[in-house]
């Protein structure tokens, strides 16, 4: 996983909190960090690229690993 | 890129559709769209201070129950006192269980979003409802008042 600058871990939460505590998140981010956001919830998959495509927070990378989904999305 | 919006009209005011109009709103909030919401008839419940919604399996065949409840246990047995309430404490230990937020979290997180609460005016003084018990920042209006902010809007929904 690439570097990222803040950590979110919405491990546990479901719809919609996940993409509520990242927008959150990254409204108390500079333009070009990077926010690491770990979730359990299966359609937080979809649901991080719905947000990206919206908001043009740019997702760098979706993936799951140890049955946890990991994001990576820059602040634009 | 112009701000998109979204009219939602809250109609229900038990504690499963309370739902629908606060999770849709805030994730709309955070996705960019201004945001209002209509709330009318019983979905006036929702603006009070101290929620006290319920649940209720009555007249809800598509309900799923502990146990497979809804397959075996008599309809009529579900409309004994009590039962309101414990369903009510079940659904919300299975919510918080499931990482769901609690409807108070969902108002609160639409608060904060800017999302504007707008309550039927009619209706508030059909039932008589005392505005001391809405939490702040209500406004007040009438069906033009929801047609302004609803005929500009991208997304309408009605629930």
């Amino acid at each position: 996983m690439a570097n990222f600058d803040d950590e979110l871990d919405a491990s546990g939460l479901n719809c919609p909190l996940p993409i509520l505590r990242a927008k959150k998140a990254l409204a108390g981010m500079d333009a070009g960090k990077v926010l690491h956001i770990i979730a359990t919830d299966p359609g937080s998959v979809k649901d991080f690229e719905a947000f990206s495509k919206q908001t043009g927070n740019e997702l760098m990378e979706s993936k799951e690993e140890g049955g946890k989904f990991h994001f990576l999305i820059k602040k634009s | 890129m112009e701000e998109k919006k979204l009219a939602i009209i809250a109609t229900k005011g038990s504690l499963d559709w309370a739902y629908p109009p606060f999770i849709l709103a805030s994730t709309a909030a955070a996705l960019g769209y201004e945001t209002q919401i209509f709330l009318t008839f019983y979905g006036l419940q929702l603006l009070r201070k101290k929620l006290a919604l319920k649940v209720t399996p009555l007249g809800n065949p598509g309900m799923p129950m502990p146990m497979g409840m809804d397959k075996w246990f008599p309809v009529l047995l579900t409309a004994l006192p009590g039962m309101e309430a414990m369903m009510t404490s079940m659904m919300k230990k299975k919510m918080a269980s499931k990482g769901v937020a609690s409807v108070e979290e969902l108002r609160e997180l639409c608060l904060e979003a800017d999302v504007k609460l707008i309550a039927c005016q009619m209706t508030v003084d059909l039932f008589e409802m005392d505005t001391a018990e809405f939490i702040d920042g209500v406004e007040y209006g009438g069906a033009a008042t929801f047609f302004e902010f609803a005929g500009e809007s991208d997304i309408c929904l009605y629930i």
